[in-house]
């Protein structure tokens, strides 16, 4: 059975301890803008939202990606990126619809959401329990799939 | 460079001059950062005569070596300055975001200088910074100054900025950033805002760099358990916030009521933490990197005083409320909202009112000269209404935008006053609670407790339990805990951390984030060090030994109700000990050999 990442927006005090522990991770050090995981704070509304990549079914990454480095390895949950077959053009990051593959200048990579192996770093350091890595059932889909469309929901009123 | 950025940043707003430097890390590896190592700025770079409000004056923003990491609770900045309320040290401490990101575009302290012309902002875009006309945002708010900004520069940007409190140089006007959290105390908005600087916008993209990843990860896991494991750190500060401790020091007599007539207040649980969680809070809320969590959203129903925003901390609701003799929390988180607002240090501006209700109720003042507005203790619509008048210095809100201090005297009565240093004392009496008295007397920025918090072993146990009323032992406990508060301040921690871990997990984590090996002794030291060059600072500012002590109300009247009747502050049985132990002379200036030991001299 594969696990998917689940986040819990309601628990989010915002503090961002996911998002250093991804950059800690993978790159080493402290840069939130190489993180993996973003959280997104309205201030006056008092609400945090954690967004990563969804790992989606039938992932637009993938189909718009020419070389195929965004792949998934049969039956596996975790779309990979594959820096040796990527040439950089950022379709990916242009595709993906919740903006959760994102290109970085810094280290000339797409940084995407790879589940760290199956330890996620962001699950582990949540102080609130906001972030789950479970088994993905049949429930667990489609309250994911819930939360999703209320991001989307949210993007959309605020853009 | 690990843990700094090894970078400094100085505006001059005069000549509209704005350089970078690399950050003496001599003085880094003395002081730390934020605290420490802005004080060491000012002593070395502004004499400590200047008036707070001239162009002569510095505002140092500093966050410290730990912030920007994953330590927990570890994503505070410093505001040090000369403070125009107590023309004393001033180093306000606040949380959000905007110290870390202050990190990410790769500084460790951000120095302003002079004086612009016409109103400006600072836009830290990473490596480019700019001085840009803030004309159009002058006079707003400050949730809508931060959205204006926002949209000019970057819509992530972390900005501090000031009010109309700071723009109109209400003395205890405060720096806000996020929107909601403040460098509150002593006037550093004033200080903004006579440099006409409205805010500092800032977004990076620099890694925050450890030296050893693997022990600092360790370190980090170590505190954090601890402060999860502690139940102030780990449960109660998220349940309640800090407004948890109003029925906590009720219950020992020790919460101030009525402009400290009073340490009892009869209805003290209608404005505490549980009645909060169940009438006005939203949710919890953290800083960066925060495993705590004890910030309010809040949000109030009630027609009259309906609004949203965040608050009130257990300060706010103690000077709002039962210092100005008030039990009705609608009113109180109100006035924290438009607080927050304007720019207002809550703590000021509730005692200011209190003691304007003190000198009314006295027939010192008199409606003549309040604009025509009775002021009564426990009246809490003219207590909101007072509040939008201060900030904006509209009609008697002119006189209370002085302070308690300016305030009082003006009518000829100081003694009205509760202040130390002209600052005014926070929610805590020293009468019932004998430690925390000595370190309002002796704090270096004026009446405060966030500098020595001794509250937590006088009255909370934490992490021991100590005999409140007793002044045995307390000249040891409250340099202990000044020394303790330095260091940690300097380190970009959170003082809340303390409910959890010491000197030595801080330690751990500063020496595997720098790669300096800190021990548990270097680190309390290094506080030692920062609080005697404050005191050096202060002490060529002019104050002396007659500054250290408390109002004659605490010293002479004795509480009259509840469970620490009949008690007064023995401050002074404590000081000539505690100077002692600090190593100063019976003046309270620091010796020769202390200043030597401290390399200081």
């Amino acid at each position: 059975m594969t696990k998917l990442l689940m986040i819990h927006p309601e628990k989010c005090t915002g503090c961002e301890n996911c998002v250093l522990a991804c950059s800690f991770h993978h790159e080493k050090d402290f840069r939130p803008a190489a993180t993996r995981i973003h959280v997104f704070t309205w201030e006056r509304e008092g609400i945090s939202v954690p967004m990563m990549c969804q790992q989606c079914g039938d992932a637009p990454c993938i189909k718009v990606c020419p070389t195929g480095a965004m792949h998934r390895t049969t039956g596996a949950g975790v779309v990979d990126w594959d820096t040796k077959k990527c040439i950089r053009c950022r379709m990916c990051t242009q595709a993906c619809p919740f903006g959760n593959a994102v290109y970085d200048v810094l280290t000339n990579s797409i940084l995407k959401c790879d589940e760290c192996q199956g330890d996620p770093a962001c699950v582990r350091m949540c102080p609130n329990k906001a972030l789950d890595f479970i088994e993905d059932t049949i429930s667990t889909r489609s309250s994911t799939k819930a939360f999703a469309s209320k991001f989307k929901e949210a993007f959309q009123e605020v853009k | 460079m690990n843990g700094w950025t090894g970078t400094t940043l100085r505006v001059n707003l005069t000549n509209g001059d704005i350089s970078k430097e690399p950050t003496n890390m001599e003085n880094a590896r003395n002081y730390f950062g934020a605290r420490g190592l802005g004080t060491k700025i000012l002593y070395d770079e502004v004499d400590p005569k200047v008036d707070a409000l001239s162009p002569e004056n510095k505002l140092i923003f500093a966050p410290g070596p730990l912030t920007g990491t994953f330590g927990p609770s570890v994503g505070r900045f410093n505001v040090v300055t000369k403070g125009p309320l107590t023309g004393a040290i001033a180093a306000s401490n606040s949380g959000g975001s905007f110290g870390p990101e202050m990190k990410f575009a790769g500084y460790d302290m951000l120095i302003i200088e002079g004086k612009s012309k016409k109103p400006v902002y600072l836009w830290i875009n990473d490596d480019q910074v700019e001085i840009r006309d803030a004309g159009k945002i002058w006079g707003k708010e400050v949730p809508d100054t931060t959205d204006l900004i926002r949209a000019e520069t970057d819509e992530g940007a972390k900005v501090a900025c000031i009010g109309p409190a700071g723009e109109k140089l209400v003395l205890f006007a405060c720096i806000m950033n996020e929107m909601y959290r403040a460098a509150g105390r002593s006037g550093v908005g004033a200080v903004m805002g006579s440099k006409n600087l409205k805010a500092v916008a800032v977004v990076g993209n620099h890694p925050v760099v450890v030296a050893d990843a693997k022990a600092f990860e360790a370190a980090v896991m170590i505190a954090r358990a601890k402060i999860q494991a502690n139940p102030v750190g780990g449960a109660g500060l998220k349940a309640y916030g800090t407004d948890v401790l109003v029925n906590i020091l009720n219950q020992v007599g020790s919460l101030p009521a009525r402009n400290f007539h009073d340490g009892h207040f009869p209805t003290a649980d209608k404005i505490g933490g549980e009645s909060l969680s169940k009438n006005v809070l939203v949710r919890p809320k953290a800083c960066f990197s925060c495993i705590i969590s004890c910030g309010r959203v809040s949000k109030v129903t009630n027609p009259k005083y309906a609004g949203e925003g965040e608050g009130p901390e257990y300060e706010s609701a103690w000077g709002f409320g039962a210092d100005c003799g008030i039990d009705d929390l609608d009113a109180i988180t109100k006035a924290n909202f438009i607080c927050n607002e304007l720019g207002l240090d809550t703590i000021t501006m509730g005692t200011t009112i209190a003691c304007a209700m003190d000198l009314f109720a006295d027939k010192i003042i008199t409606e003549k000269n309040t604009d025509g507005i009775p002021l009564h203790f426990g009246d809490a619509e003219t207590m909101v209404k007072l509040i939008s008048m201060t900030g904006r210095r509209e009609g008697f809100g002119d006189q209370l935008a002085e302070g308690s201090y300016r305030l009082a005297k003006k009518y000829g009565h100081p003694e009205y006053s509760m202040t130390v240093k002209k600052q005014e004392m926070p929610a805590y009496d020293p009468r019932g609670v004998q430690g925390i008295g000595l370190n309002f007397a002796t704090a270096n920025c004026g009446a405060a407790h966030v500098r020595g918090y001794t509250i937590a072993p006088e009255v909370l146990g934490n992490p021991f339990k100590v005999d409140q009323h007793t002044t045995d032992g307390k000249p040891a406990l409250v340099k202990t805990f000044q020394d303790l508060t330095a260091a940690l301040d300097s380190t970009g921690a959170c003082l809340f951390t303390t409910f959890g871990i010491g000197a030595a997990e801080l330690a751990a984590m500063l020496s595997a984030c720098t790669g300096i090996a800190y021990s548990t002794e270097d680190f309390m030291k290094t506080g030692d060090r920062i609080w005697n060059l404050e005191r050096l600072w202060n002490l060529k500012a002019g104050f002396t030994k007659a500054d250290d002590t408390l109002p004659d109300r605490v010293l002479k009247e004795p509480i009259q109700t509840g469970p620490s009747k009949g008690d007064i502050s023995h401050v002074g049985v404590m000081m000539p000990e505690y100077y002692k132990l600090r190593g100063w002379d019976e003046d309270g200036v620091p010796t020769e050999v202390k200043l030597r030991s401290l390399a200081l001299l």
